[in-house]
């Protein structure tokens, strides 16, 4: 026979619980990863350039005498570098995000081809109106079922994101109340209201003054009703509330927030919930955030971007920001100019530069197309059952203050369940990393003590949340029956350990400073 | 004589003469965690009994502190600037906040003794 | 439907496991009447990806996408050249599905580069210390008013005649909800009066260069009168390449930067998303908005990374926040990051230099038309011409010819009829001397 030499072993090694300290640090296919600035080096560039000299003569005295100090790597290495960044996060398309509040629903990728077709991505926004026809008539379309979903008359496009959206909307209730030849400070917030909404008014020059949650985890009517006086310009309020529950009684309190002369700010946050059943212009609301990140599939992005486009009824509609998009016999049209303003339009200003998230808006609008009314439908309900298949199944071995339901998206907990265990909520969420989870919302709703917010959102798989389902059942037992190994000191599998936020808070490092100069300085 | 007050939430002053040295207890220190930061009033200052006068800061809450007894503030603490775990290590001695001189001394009286206030934070 | 994984027999245990007998009843706290039926919305039903995308694209047919003939088009928003590299490192699954980083280990990698970002903003800048990003430079340039009056507890801002329009209203509608705002008159080509509008009531002057029109401006006196007042300077910086080639704002005294970011790694998306950079002195550092990233260790000494100086923020400070703000520009960051990245010092400041040598050709050869006068005698990529006519009439032409020539003033201040004649017009290193002599061309065939 002819014989190979080699020697290569064929069989597989006992392994026996072998433990390792690796020469480089790094671990299989967990690397280690250095700032840019670590790596980089003179002269290096990752894009080729021709190196043009230059007069000075047009640069107005106002040319660059230092250097900039910015590293150079050459491609190959800025795209390894990035890639190995990507491999520490958790992200929707790895894993469940049980995040309350947020809609951590899948995010398609038809969503990321319709926005990058050059006509839409190579879009200036100043070109002339009539060579960006099919844009103003894609902002328009989303407007239409925006409107269209909420039933509402109008709709604010270019808020950014959630928050400037409810700025948006406060500016519109301030400038309707001016317009009436009133002052109204003061705005009635529920105290179980995400930190955006207080924020928010004391940022649009208002007082906040707190009402009440009940026993059953809604707001307190009666307070508020009581709290309603002449000197209110707006109840700011969460449908569903940041508790996961429907507000019963919003018809009334929107009733009575109308008959004191104020106006119905609702955080749409939650509209998931609902978007396809209940319409929140039917409920009374004069003016609602959409968080098209949240409700309608554009990415999260490790933070953003997102867009927040606001729906106003009748009778804030007039007073929505520049520009306004109208659409007449000739066409779509930016009304960017106070005096070219359509009849009984009165906007209080801008509230940024140009026309809005318009990448956000094609996403969004491909999510619209693809789900259709009946879609959008479907996801609320499954959205619904999967959160309350959730409370279901865990109110047993867990704490649900609210526990009898049903829930609406979410479903809240509470810490009680870990009484006398020596385990916070905080320990909890982390032992939940190292069984591969992203954590839920943790302490938010306040109103609760140790709150913990679960929102698994239609994209889960029936056999996603069994799962998810088993390993927080078996988390709550073994937290119960006092085992604390799981929780200690956890997460332990994670490309880090629980981090000293405290360190960092004492003596902020907020930027990478070169060695020399960062010595220099001491 | 120095005879130390407290009040239900959770501040402590100190009287020596016509200067009030106040700063935060025990237990709300140890409520808080660890400390990242201070915001402490300026030399000057005009405070009212109640009124807020102090801001501390944990990584994941920001407190109100108000002043127990009116006045005008004489001195912040500068020590905390720099080094803000002293509030953890000795929240009523080492770590207090301010000083001011007193407005009315009878505002003091009004306050919890020790033996008050340890029955009022058993309770909590 | 080929999003929602749960079949109906899945929906059915479901709900035999909840004890309720339909999906309905998960509803019964909604008020009957408020519960609509799918008729009552005049949508339609859903659609194949197929379908989707067709209309889309028959959409986005209907556009002149830049890249379609010669581009000349800026005032706030710059058509540059992104690798090919930096869109699809963006569009990891990593990248592009994870949430905000609260939850530092499983977020490391939206963190560090967080911490990059904030470190090429600084050094761009020229500043101590950035934050992670706001909306997009017209807000950050509001914020940094804000937060100007909060430093020196003084109501009033002095705006420069040559920020842009989009930028003063911005700040107009968010500032004089707490303050007075002031606009200098506008000059093209020519440096304002701004320095004479300073007083001891003034918080912030804020200036933008180069300015709306293109035009340079030398910020060190502006700096020293504003800090001889005790008014503090807010530089803002709407095309951010130019930072590769002239003075950076913090050596010619800003105390704040308020920057758009969009140039770089980020394409005109018609408007947004785009990227806010701020950019400020450490002592103010408790005073800026948003989000800040944080090195430290964790339990077993590695380094890493954390969101930190939260109490700032409205999840925590609620209404005493430095600002309301939550979501930012994350992607965009991250984009603008890798860029920067490849780009380096020897690429970013090449960029530079390439864009202004495209920019003062193009000048001289539309200066060199009949009738036409170059208004910016300073500038970077960017400049003002005045024409024989009506600047917005020429543009509808010019673009009837496949030219997006530029921005007419008057599309920005549509009230000042001392504008109605200017163009704005940018060249990037997008712009070809063929782009550039077909302008120049289409441009003395129109004119009288």
């Amino acid at each position: 026979m002819t014989m190979n030499n080699q020697g290569r072993p064929t069989s597989v090694p006992a392994v026996n619980g072998h433990v390792l300290t690796t020469i480089s640090g790094d671990r299989g296919l967990d690397h280690e990863e250095p700032l840019i600035f670590e790596l980089g080096r003179d002269g290096m560039t990752g894009v080729d350039l021709p190196n043009v000299q230059l007069s000075d003569a047009r640069l107005g005295g106002v040319k660059r005498a230092q250097p900039i100090g910015l590293p150079g790597l050459s491609e190959p290495e800025v795209v390894r570098h990035y890639v190995r960044l990507s491999r520490m996060n958790y992200a929707i398309d790895a894993g469940l995000y049980p995040l309350g509040s947020c809609t951590m629903k899948h995010n398609p990728r038809l969503n990321e081809k319709v926005a990058r077709l050059p006509g839409f991505g190579d879009l200036h926004p100043l070109s002339p109106q009539s060579t960006v026809q099919g844009a103003l008539e894609l902002i328009a379309e989303l407007m239409t079922w925006l409107t269209t979903l909420t039933g509402m008359p109008a709709v604010a496009m270019s808020p950014k994101a959630g928050a400037h959206g409810e700025l948006c909307g406060l500016l519109s209730i301030r400038a309707a109340i001016a317009a009436r030849g009133e002052t109204r400070k003061r705005i009635l917030v529920p105290e179980s209201a995400h930190g955006t909404n207080p924020a928010t008014a004391a940022f649009a020059g208002f007082t906040i003054d707190e009402v009440k949650g009940t026993p059953d985890g809604r707001v307190d009517m009666i307070e508020l009703e009581g709290k309603l006086a002449p000197d209110v310009a707006a109840i700011m309020l969460t449908n569903p509330n940041t508790c996961g529950l429907f507000e019963r009684d919003i018809r009334h309190m929107a009733d009575a927030t109308h008959k004191a002369g104020a106006y119905f700010y609702c955080d749409g946050a939650n509209f998931n919930a609902i978007a396809g059943r209940v319409r929140p212009g039917d409920l009374g609301i004069d003016a609602m955030h959409i968080n098209l990140h949240k409700t309608f599939s554009t990415p999260h992005g490790g933070g953003g971007p997102g867009a927040g486009p606001v729906v106003l009824s009748a009778a804030l509609a007039p007073f929505a920001p520049l520009p306004l998009l109208v659409h007449d016999a000739k066409g779509f049209r930016l009304i960017e100019d106070r005096d070219a303003l359509p009849s009984g339009a009165k906007p209080f200003g801008r509230m940024c530069a140009f026309h809005g998230q318009m990448g956000m808006f094609v996403r969004a609008l491909a999510y619209m197309l693809s789900h259709g009314r009946d879609g959008v439908r479907q996801a609320s309900e499954d959205a619904v059952l999967s959160a309350n298949y959730i409370l279901a199944s865990l109110k047993d071995v867990m704490s649900a203050p609210y526990g009898d339901g049903p829930c609406m998206h979410e479903a809240l907990f509470d810490d009680s369940f870990l009484e006398g265990t020596g385990i916070t909520t905080l320990d909890f969420a982390k032992a939940m990393i190292d069984e591969g989870y992203h954590p839920m919302t943790m302490y938010f709703p306040l109103v609760v003590h140790g709150a913990m917010l679960i929102e698994p959102t239609e994209s889960e798989s029936r056999e996603s949340l069994d799962r998810f389902i088993h390993v927080l059942r078996e988390l709550a037992i073994e937290a119960r029956d006092g085992n604390k190994s799981r929780f200690e000191g956890a997460p332990h599998y994670a490309p880090r350990h629980r981090l000293d936020e405290t360190a960092a808070a004492r003596k902020p490092v907020l930027r990478w400073k070169r060695k020399d100069l960062a010595e220099a300085a001491e | 004589m120095s005879e130390v007050r407290f009040t239900d939430q959770h501040e402590w002053v100190r009287i020596d003469g016509d200067e009030a040295t106040i700063g935060i207890t025990k237990y709300a220190a140890e409520q808080l965690g660890d400390v990242v930061y201070v915001e402490l009033p300026e030399a000057g200052h005009k405070v009212g009994a109640g009124g807020e006068a102090a801001v501390v800061e944990s990584v994941k809450a920001a407190s109100e502190v108000y002043a127990p007894v009116g006045g005008e503030v004489t001195t912040s603490n500068a020590v905390l600037a720099e080094d803000p775990a002293k509030v953890n290590a000795d929240p009523e001695g080492e770590g207090w906040f301010f000083k001011l001189k007193l407005a009315d001394k009878s505002e003091f009286q009004k306050l919890l003794t020790a033996d008050q206030y340890a029955e009022f934070v058993k309770g909590l | 439907m080929r999003y929602h994984p749960l079949t109906p027999d899945d929906r059915l245990a479901m709900i035999e496991r909840i004890g309720v007998t339909s999906v309905d009843a998960l509803f019964k706290d909604v008020p009957v009447s408020a519960v609509v039926p799918l008729s009552s919305f005049d949508l339609p039903d859903g659609q194949g990806e197929l379908e989707v995308e067709r209309k889309l694209s028959r959409l986005a047919a209907k556009n002149a996408a830049a890249g379609n003939g010669p581009f000349f088009c800026g005032a706030g928003a710059y058509r540059h050249h992104v690798p090919a590299s930096v869109d699809h490192l963006i569009q990891r699954a990593e990248f592009l599905t994870s949430y905000t980083p609260y939850q530092p280990e499983i977020a490391q990698g939206t963190l560090q580069y967080m911490f990059e970002f904030q470190t090429q903003v600084a050094l761009l800048t020229g500043m101590e210390v950035a934050n992670a990003s706001l909306y997009d430079g017209s807000t950050a340039t509001a914020e940094a008013v804000l937060m100007a009056e909060r430093i020196t507890r003084r109501p009033k801002a002095v705006l420069s005649g040559g920020l842009h329009p989009h930028y003063a209203e911005t700040v107009e509608t968010m500032a004089s909800l707490s303050g007075q705002v002031v606009r200098a008159t506008t000059t093209p080509g020519k440096a304002d009066d701004v320095i004479a509008m300073i007083d001891d009531q003034t918080a912030c002057v804020v200036v933008q260069s180069p300015d709306v029109f293109g035009l340079i401006h030398d910020l060190k006196p502006i700096a020293a009168a504003a800090h001889a007042k005790g008014a503090l300077l807010i530089a803002v910086v709407t095309e951010i390449v130019s930072l590769g080639l002239l003075e950076a704002p913090g050596a010619q005294g800003a105390d704040i930067v308020a920057a758009e970011g969009q140039s770089i790694g980020n394409g005109l998306n018609f408007g947004g998303p785009y990227v806010g950079l701020f950019a400020t002195r450490e002592k103010f550092l408790r005073q800026v908005p948003g989000r800040l990233t944080g090195e430290t260790v964790d339990a077993i000494g590695k380094r890493g990374y954390v969101l930190t100086l939260s109490t700032r923020e409205q999840h925590i400070r609620r209404e005493k926040a430095t600002s309301n703000i939550c979501t930012n520009s994350g992607l965009c960051c991250l984009a603008f990051t890798i860029h920067l990245s490849l780009l380096g010092e020897e690429g970013f400041t090449r960029l530079a230099r390439l864009n202004h040598a495209k920019a003062s050709a193009l000048a001289d050869k539309l200066s060199a038309v009949k009738g036409v006068e170059l208004v910016t005698p300073a500038f970077f990529n960017e400049f003002t011409l005045r024409l024989p006519g009506k600047a917005d009439a020429i543009v509808e032409s010019l673009a009837k010819k496949g030219i997006l020539a530029g921005v007419p003033a008057s599309r920005l201040m549509p009230h000042d009829p001392k504008v109605r004649d200017l163009l704005i017009v940018a060249a990037t290193e997008t712009v070809t001397d063929e782009d550039c002599d077909a302008f120049a061309r289409a441009l003395a065939e129109i004119l009288p």
